[in-house]
Order: structure tokens, then C-alpha cells, then sequence
């Protein structure tokens, strides 16, 4: 098994004035994808929603900023460290991973256990 | 494959013979050893390494004891016992991230035993995993599967080295880093994984079919080795309908290479090729490939192309091509694959059977839609409706517009010819195609390329047409 990490990318307008029912809609979403994770022989390691980027400060060279580290349409708005067998194991859970406003991307976490 | 060391075939100490003998096996065995390699290696790099060390040792040794009766066994086994001694020798040796091979049902094989899996199929499908770009796919496949080292793949695609070299390099990375496991797709995932591939071997033939820049119009390095390809994965996977589809498709549309150029080097359109120097033997392989490919419920897109390939090559005149099946395939087609490129070949076969105007609405329909914009074929098929219905100007017009986005030579050639006769008949001067500018080094490859040639200009309404729908529909194929 090796480690992904399911990046959530998602315009955040989307849930700017989000109403109970969505807010209800995608807790449940992600709930169901915890369930189907394990259904599918992976493993969440941990997985954590962020608050929107304009709380985000950036700090460049010591130099503090206001805002995201970059200013894009979609933007991170959570993750899921998870384990998958290979990389067409984790390419079929993230897609399953709920992204309403966007989609995912699915990162492999670096191996540093061979040293240099 | 059964492989042992069989006894001494050839005649030691024949240079020649020897060095042709690895040249052979390096064409048709490199993918069987590598793929083989890369299984005991569990690594790419590692296992490229060993093979071309195999390869080099090869040619001593067989003017040494003859050329063995079995070379891909002989290559395999010295190769492996490379990348074993590699292992023994010092574990920093290894990539920090091995290849992912995944566990056999049955006992991995030995390094040396007497039957050495096939493994090409595993090489194939980690070499065009969607999760790499596509012009990642070619570049792998030819490197891997191929064997062709990276200065022959950038001079194919009119790239430089170093991109290539890059490009190789990153796909690799991608595939330990990320864990593309070597392996053949489950048959749940075998549909849309096969299509990955037959696109790579397809994209192959058309460059090489008509190459996208540069002098020549046929590359036939390119279109020899996407046809090898389709050969080896229909052996591979005799029963797959769309391999046999791709197949019927490339053999077919070769089979008019002698003839689509004149001794020149000009273009030569598909109405008026010598059809008595057309390849028979291959238009019958690929008629009888055909049939196969659309025995069986709903035949994929490649079966279809190839059945409209068959219809083009099997008619006795252009006359005399049976447009109304032409036209009812691209229906069939457009159905089973949409894709404006479709269209546009179907407006063409459409013409045949209800006129140029009704056939003109269509293209500019297509051209509205906007998703053919810098296509070359679009504004060339409009310039030849707009020459059948007397609308010289307009033509003229839209055979410059095609000049300005045609690189290569050959076809601006013709381009140039077809604007200059329809000046010549309005009294103009001729126009000067010497001075057009040439290629740019990158212009060559499919990632820069919305499009892929080969309809209207040189052969209209062609079943070989390209119809891949630009970076659209590649992206979204990726994303599946």
C-alpha cells in the first residue's frame, strides 16, 4: 500500500451563501466517501476541510500577506491522506471523493524512508 | 514464449551476419526483453540499462558461439542476470521507488527458467497509462516499446533531444513516484485502457501518414512502427475487436503509399491515385480484418474508420466509391464516436451523394461551432465545396487560410497550386510558395497540435482520417 494525498480544488463561490440543505447534502457526501473508501480496500489516514482562502495568510520571504499563495478560480479547500494499492487503486477512489464546486487532484506522498 | 538456450545456430566469427542478427532482434524482440528485464529489475531505468548492455554483449558473443536459436531467450536471460547482479551487488544501486509489478497469480518466474512470460502487454498499458499525457504515451512507447532511443523519437517529431529526453524521463518518475503499477487492466477497465493505447498507436500512423512539417508527406519510419504495434497487440490480443479494427485501418490506408505522392513529391488526391499500384495483398488482409472487426454487435470506432478505409480502397474508380455506404458509415461512426473531425469527413462523403451545397451548410455549421478553428482540413473541404459550386473567390480565399496553417511542405505545395489555378482563371498572377517559412522545431508534436491530419487535402472523405477531436476530447479521455 502506498500514500496519497486527495487534494480538493473547488470554487468557493459555491458555498459562499450555502444553505443548511447543501451544507447537509455535502457532509453527507463526504460521509458516504469515508464508508466507500473502506468498502474499497483503502484507508483514510486523515482528511480535514479548510476554511476559505481569504483567511489564508501568505508569508514569502518573511514578508506577510494577506490572502491565498495563489489566486485562482478554484482553489484548495480540503484534503484526504489516504492509502490505495497503486495509483489506478487511488485514481478510483478519488473519484469518488466529493467535489461539487471542482474536482481533485490525487498525489503521491514522497517516500523518505530510503534515506538522501 | 518457450525459451532456452538453444544450440549454436549461426556461423561464428560472420560479422556481418551477427551484427544483423542483433539489429533483427533488436526490432522485432526489444519490447519481449525489456518487458521481461523490467519484471526482475523492478525498475525502468535499471532494466533499459540491462538490455542494452544484453544487446552489446550480444554481439560478441554470438560471433563467438554463433547466434543462438532462441535470441529473445538468450536476450532476456543475460538482461536479467544484469539487473540481479545490479540488486546483489549494492542495494543504493536501486531506485529509491521501485516498479510496482504486481504479484502473479502463480509463482513469479525465475531469472532463468525454461518458459519466460510474455510481458509485453504489462509494458504496453504502464507505457499508456491515462494518467500520463499523451504525448508522455508516444514518446514512452516508442522508447520502450520500440526501442528507439530519444535522438530517433525527436527527430520523428521534429523535436529536439533534450525535450524528448525530459519527457521520457518525467513519464518515468511519474510511474514509479506515483505507483502506476505494471500490470494489464482488470477487464472492467480493459475498454477504456485498450482505447488509450490503440490512440498512441493510431496518433503514430498519422504522423507518420502525413507528417505534420517538414519535406516529406510520408514518414515511413512512423507509419512502419505504429503498423508493427497494431500487429503485435492483435497477436496479443487476437480477440479484441477494436485491435482488429486498428489494424484493418492502418494496413488499408497504407496500402495506397506508393501513390499518394507523384515522383515530385507533390500530393496526389485520393481521386486521382493509380489504384492498379495500390498494395493488393494488403487491401485483402485488411478487407478480411474488417470483417472480422465488425462481426458481433456494435463495431467500435476504428472497425468503422476501417470499414469506410475498406470501401475507398476495395472501389475500382473514385466514381465509382459507393458514397451513399461511405456517407451511411460516418453516420455509424459519428453515433459511435462524435467528434467534429467526423463531421467534417462526412460533409465530404455528403457531397458525393447530395451535392457540394448541402454539404456546405454543413462545414459551416462546423465552422460556427468553432471547435475546428486552426484546423487546416476545415478551411481546405470548405475551399473545394466552394470550387464545385462556382464561388472561385470565396475558394481562393479559404485555400489561403489552409496555407497559413499547412507546415508541411508537400501539402503547401498543393495548396499553393490549386490557389494559383483558381487565380490563373481570374486573371491574376500566380502566388510564390518558396518562401514559406519553415517548421518551427516544436511544431511537430502531437502536444502542440490541436489537430491531427489527414482528411480533405490529400484525400477527401479518407476512412484514415484522424478523427480525434482535438485537446478536448483528449483531456476528457484523460479524465475518465
Amino acid at each position: 500500500m502506498a500514500e496519497y494525498l486527495v487534494l480538493i480544488y473547488e470554487d468557493e463561490t459555491g458555498y459562499a451563501n450555502a444553505t443548511p440543505e447543501l451544507w447537509q447534502e455535502v457532509m453527507a457526501a463526504h460521509n458516504r466517501f469515508a464508508e466507500q473508501v473502506v468498502e474499497q480496500g483503502g484507508e483514510i489516514i486523515s482528511g480535514r476541510a479548510l476554511e476559505a482562502t481569504q483567511t489564508g495568510t501568505t508569508i514569502r520571504k518573511d514578508i506577510v500577506t494577506d490572502g491565498p499563495f495563489v489566486e485562482t478560480k478554484e482553489n484548495l479547500g480540503g484534503y484526504y491522506l489516504i492509502t490505495a494499492k497503486d495509483l489506478d487503486h487511488a485514481l478510483a477512489l478519488g473519484k469518488l471523493c466529493p467535489a461539487k464546486f471542482g474536482g481533485v487532484e490525487v498525489r503521491p506522498i514522497m517516500d523518505t524512508s530510503g534515506g538522501q | 514464449m518457450t525459451a532456452v538456450d538453444g544450440p549454436p545456430g549461426g556461423e561464428g566469427g560472420d560479422d556481418v551476419a551477427v551484427r544483423r542478427a542483433v539489429a533483427d532482434a533488436h526490432r522485432r524482440e526489444w519490447a519481449f526483453v525489456l518487458a521481461a528485464t523490467a519484471r526482475v529489475a523492478g525498475d525502468l531505468d535499471l532494466a533499459e540499462e540491462c538490455v542494452q548492455d544484453a544487446y552489446l554483449s550480444a554481439l560478441s558473443a554470438w560471433t563467438r558461439q554463433g547466434v543462438p536459436g532462441n535470441p529473445a531467450a538468450w536476450l532476456t536471460t543475460a538482461a536479467r542476470r544484469r539487473a540481479l547482479d545490479a540488486h546483489r551487488r549494492a542495494t543504493t544501486l536501486r531506485a529509491k521507488l521501485p516498479l510496482l509489478v504486481e504479484p502473479e497469480a502463480v509463482a513469479p518466474a525465475e531469472p532463468v527458467e525454461e518458459i519466460i512470460q510474455d510481458d509485453r502487454l504489462r509494458l504496453v498499458f504502464t507505457c499508456c497509462h491515462p494518467a500520463l499525457s499523451v504525448p508522455a504515451q508516444v514518446a514512452l512507447t516508442l522508447r520502450l516499446v520500440c526501442g528507439l532511443t530519444t535522438g530517433e523519437i525527436a527527430a520523428a517529431f521534429l523535436a529536439t533531444e533534450p525535450t524528448i529526453a525530459a519527457r521520457v524521463t518525467r513519464a518515468k518518475k511519474k510511474i514509479s513516484a506515483a505507483r502506476i503499477a505494471y500490470r494489464v487492466p482488470e477487464p472492467a477497465e480493459l475498454p477504456d485502457r485498450l482505447d488509450a493505447v490503440l490512440v498512441v498507436v493510431h496518433l503514430l500512423f498519422t504522423t507518420g501518414h502525413t507528417a505534420p512539417a517538414g519535406d516529406r508527406l510520408v514518414r515511413t519510419d512512423l507509419v512502419d512502427r505504429a503498423i508493427g504495434l497494431a500487429r503485435m497487440l492483435h497477436e496479443l490480443m487476437p480477440d479484441e475487436r477494436e485491435v482488429i479494427g486498428l489494424l484493418a485501418l492502418l494496413v488499408l490506408t497504407d496500402a495506397r503509399r506508393a501513390t499518394r505522392m507523384d515522383d515530385t513529391g507533390g500530393v496526389v488526391l485520393l481521386a486521382d491515385q493509380d489504384r492498379s499500384r495500390w498494395d493488393r495483398t494488403a487491401i485483402t488482409e485488411g478487407g478480411a480484418l474488417v470483417r472480422e472487426a465488425l462481426r458481433g454487435g456494435q463495431p467500435g470506432r476504428f472497425a468503422v474508420q476501417a470499414a469506410i478505409a475498406a470501401l475507398h480502397a476495395e472501389a475500382p474508380s473514385y466514381a465509382e466509391t459507393d458514397w451513399r455506404q461511405v456517407l451511411g458509415l460516418y453516420d455509424v461512426l459519428a453515433r459511435v464516436w462524435s467528434s467534429p473531425v467526423v463531421e467534417l469527413n462526412r460533409a465530404v462523403a455528403l457531397a458525393k451523394v447530395c451535392g457540394p451545397a448541402a454539404a456546405l451548410a454543413r462545414v459551416d455549421d462546423l465552422v460556427a461551432d468553432g471547435r475546428l478553428a486552426g484546423y487546416r482540413y476545415l478551411p481546405v473541404t470548405r475551399a473545394d465545396l466552394l470550387r464545385q459550386l462556382g464561388r472561385p473567390d470565396e475558394a481562393a480565399a479559404e485555400y489561403r487560410a489552409a496555407l497559413e496553417l499547412a507546415e508541411n511542405t508537400a501539402e503547401r505545395e498543393f495548396l499553393a497550386a490549386r490557389i494559383a489555378e483558381l487565380d490563373e482563371a481570374d486573371g491574376r498572377g500566380r502566388i510564390e510558395v518558396s518562401g514559406h517559412r519553415q517548421a518551427e522545431a516544436h511544431g511537430g508534436h502531437p502536444d502542440h497540435r490541436p489537430e491531427l491530419p489527414t482528411v480533405a487535402a490529400a484525400e477527401p472523405a479518407d476512412g484514415a482520417a484522424d478523427h480525434r477531436a482535438g485537446p478536448e476530447t483528449a483531456g476528457r479521455r484523460d479524465q475518465r
